[in-house]
């Protein structure tokens, strides 16, 4: 047991003072709010004048500020308008989930539009004389004709739905590559290359991606790739993200983790020409070079804002669903990643290779890019490269093999159930995803 | 195999020397977890290989024994050695694993608790998550399985990252000293709804909860218990799908003819075999074409994993 008390007070140390608690949502950090048990989830940069839409009302983000990650919001009305207010959950003793033997069933139910006596209009003056979610809640169910001939499953299902619509919930969420993984894959899939979370985790542990390591990626999946790979290795040695061409490719979604700068600062980006040593460049090609990707850089990330303008706008279109939050001024902007890699950066991986490869290259051949990337890999490092279809994957494995470029090589995909589990009434969801990408990994060897 | 310093990474350190793990690798499914010595010698069906003249080689080069035959030298990563590691208990797997870390949310500096520690397979994976900072307590209640750990992780070099404890945390809990110092908790034990109120009170708030068991019946009981302090519960399976990848001669040929009888039954081959005659009778008509299709065989089932948020009560 000493040992347990030297290794605390190691961790204590190293915690700087200065750095803000990882735990607390402070002004100016980025967090992904949860609206009802994950029916909505929303992005955010926390500011005083933030504000989140839900059912038609305007919600100033500001009670959010300097709240505990994994805080639970609720909306409430008062004198001034509807705001969120932080609910503390009473510990819950032995819910009794006895369920108890129902032989109720739904022969007595009748479609008809009929059930329910109150009115909508006698709903929204409830609302308007300070009524509570909880207590519109009951009254609806004490109006309901129906309700008592449920069954207990139906009657908990009904009032959920009824929790849903007239005291919704709101969870804040500590952003990391696990959730916005998830919150993308959920609403726009196509952008990250419908990489589910299990195909994440599968890359990040196939390039045995890990502190002090020297990361090679090639990330068209608008940074996702980048951000988790950063998130392993917590401001120690680098993720790389190259290109083909001249522009590098944009990254924004970086700015969805709360990265510290130490941590921002360990992303960079360099072409596959720089890179490869083959093309020895001078050092004033280089430098012009370096000009130029950096003008191409900025380009880009003009470009990459107005994507973001346009996700905004589209988003808004979409039915009850709402936006991402802008930050009001430039001071609680986040910190830009994806600077251009140092000479002396590059140098080392000529000399030494890097440690390892994540290749996410959604538009790209696999193989073409492939075949121009692994070899700036110092042997035995491992390699994932990702792909939404199965039959490039399966050439590049070939030519590898052929080229015996790699060896341990494998073509997995994941597949991920989720499961409803209830006291006799466990069983796998209805609706599943049913795919998630394709990975082929495999470990880098010397040819002679 | 996880390096705590910068000079100890791995595209740093290329060279084999005296004291190096590495792993011999004959093929995908025969591989053999070696510490190199001076004098040491590797003897197997292709022959025998001496220590000496691997010294100095870079790893991932191809090394030979004294009939000629040769293998590979590979740098261990936690994935190989959940391969080649002696399986004192059943162990979980790269599917499990990935999802595991991700899904608890596991970064660089994070402090995790784990039990059983069983072959030391996730425990591995869990170390090379919270270096360089971080630490992963371990407990089992099996003495001599925990020795056996500890040895394991003092030969791949991570012993500095995780500690090994001998422990019944069904019935004891956790240690009280780690009283909400936890940012995660992982349990594999038989009852482990046993363990959940322990877990909650090692936990920080918002900390996240995986229960990995085999039966549905297990997985109820935890819910059940997990329901009063936790949120977010979710329980999932994750499972691999692996590809078989092959050159196969397509005929591309819309005639019907009777030499379709004699190559009816020929499987699919890679390299050419009995191809060549066939290509010659129609070498026009048929295509090389690269295929793939899911292997016959895969593990169905390995065990439910439950994950749960600790309530933020203050």
């Amino acid at each position: 047991m000493e040992e347990l008390n030297k290794d605390q007070a190691g961790m204590s140390e190293t915690n700087k003072p200065q750095d803000p608690d990882p735990r607390i949502a402070c002004e100016g950090c980025s967090v992904l709010l949860d609206v009802n048990d994950g029916d909505r989830l929303v992005f955010a940069r926390l500011s005083g004048g933030a504000v989140l839409k839900i059912a038609n009302k305007n919600y100033s983000l500001k009670p959010l500020i300097g709240a505990p990650f994994g805080s639970l919001f609720q909306v409430e009305s008062g004198e001034e308008g509807c705001f969120l207010s932080r609910i503390l959950p009473v510990k819950q003793e032995n819910i009794s989930n006895n369920l108890i033997d129902d032989s109720r069933d739904n022969r007595e139910l009748v479609d008809n539009n009929e059930a329910q006596n109150l009115t909508g209009e006698e709903i929204e003056a409830m609302r308007r004389e300070g009524a509570k979610g909880d207590e519109i809640i009951e009254a609806l169910i004490a109006n309901s004709k129906t309700f008592d001939k449920k069954f207990q499953l139906s009657q908990e299902k009904y009032k959920l739905k009824k929790q849903k619509k007239y005291a919704p919930k709101l969870l804040l969420r500590r952003p990391f590559a696990r959730s916005i993984c998830e919150a993308y894959f959920k609403k726009y899939p196509a952008r990250i290359g419908f990489l589910r979370v299990d195909a994440l985790s599968l890359l990040l542990t196939m390039a045995n991606v890990i502190a002090y390591s020297d990361v090679l990626v090639v990330d068209m999946v608008g940074g996702l790739v980048t951000g988790a790979a950063a998130e392993r290795l917590g401001g120690t040695g680098y993720v790389c993200n190259t290109y083909k061409g001249s522009s590098p490719y944009s990254v924004e979604m970086v700015r969805m983790f709360n990265f510290s700068e130490n941590v921002i600062e360990r992303i960079v980006q360099s072409s596959i020409n720089e890179l490869s040593s083959a093309k020895t460049a001078s050092p004033e090609e280089n430098n012009q070079q370096g000009g130029v990707s950096n003008a191409e850089t900025n380009i880009n990330e003009t470009t990459s804002t107005s994507d973001i303008m346009v996700e905004e706008t589209s988003v808004t279109t979409e039915a009850s669903v709402v936006d991402i939050v802008a930050p009001e001024n430039k001071i609680i902007k986040a910190p830009k990643a994806g600077a251009k890699a140092s000479k002396e950066a590059i140098e080392m991986w000529r000399e030494h290779g890097f440690s390892s490869l994540i290749m996410a290259a959604q538009d790209q051949d696999p193989w073409s890019l492939a075949k121009d990337v692994l070899p700036l890999l110092s042997y035995s490092a491992p390699f994932a490269i990702y792909h939404q279809y199965l039959q490039p994957l399966a050439t590049c494995m070939h030519n590898l093999q052929q080229g015996k470029m790699a060896i341990n090589l494998q073509i997995t995909e994941p597949w991920l159930r989720e499961y409803q589990v209830l006291p006799s009434r466990s069983h796998p969801h209805m609706q599943m995803s049913a795919f998630g990408g394709y990975v082929l990994s495999g470990i880098r060897i010397s040819t002679t | 195999m996880l390096p705590t310093e910068s000079k100890k990474a791995l595209s740093f350190k290329r060279y084999i020397e005296v004291g190096d793990l590495v792993i011999v690798y004959e093929r995908h499914d025969v591989m053999k977890p070696v510490k190199v010595s001076k004098d040491g010698v590797l003897q197997n069906r292709f022959g025998v290989y001496k220590h000496a003249d691997w010294i100095g080689k870079p790893l991932g080069t191809k090394v030979f024994s004294n009939k000629g035959k040769f293998v590979y030298l590979l740098a261990p990563t936690p994935e190989l050695w959940t391969l080649v590691l002696s399986h004192r208990t059943q162990i979980l797997y790269i599917a499990d694993i990935s999802f595991v870390v991700m899904y608890l949310e596991v970064v660089p500096g994070c402090v995790v608790l784990e039990s059983g520690t069983g072959s030391g397979s996730l425990s591995t994976s869990l170390a090379r998550a919270v270096a360089p900072t971080g630490h992963v307590y371990s407990f089992d209640f099996h003495e001599q399985r925990a020795i056996s750990a500890r040895e394991d992780f003092e030969k791949t070099g991570i012993s500095s990252l995780v500690t090994v404890e001998v422990r019944d945390i069904q019935g004891q809990g956790f240690p009280e000293k780690l009283s909400g110092l936890a940012d995660s908790v992982f349990l594999d034990l038989p009852q482990p709804w046993l363990a959940v109120p322990s877990a909650a009170k090692m936990l920080k708030q918002d900390g996240v909860l995986c229960s990995f068991s085999p039966c549905i019946e297990q997985v109820q009981r935890t819910c059940e218990v997990l329901r009063s302090e936790f949120i977010e519960i979710r329980t999932f399976e994750v499972l691999l799908r692996t590809y078989e990848v092959k050159e196969v001669k397509m005929e591309t040929s819309s005639m019907v003819d009777e030499s379709h009888e004699d190559n009816g039954g020929m499987p699919p081959c890679k390299r050419k075999h009995k191809d060549d005659t066939i290509s010659q009778d129609k070498s026009c008509n048929a295509t090389s074409v690269v295929m793939a299709r899911p292997c016959s065989e895969a593990r169905g089932h390995t065990g439910y994993l439950t994950f749960a948020r600790l309530q933020c009560l203050a």
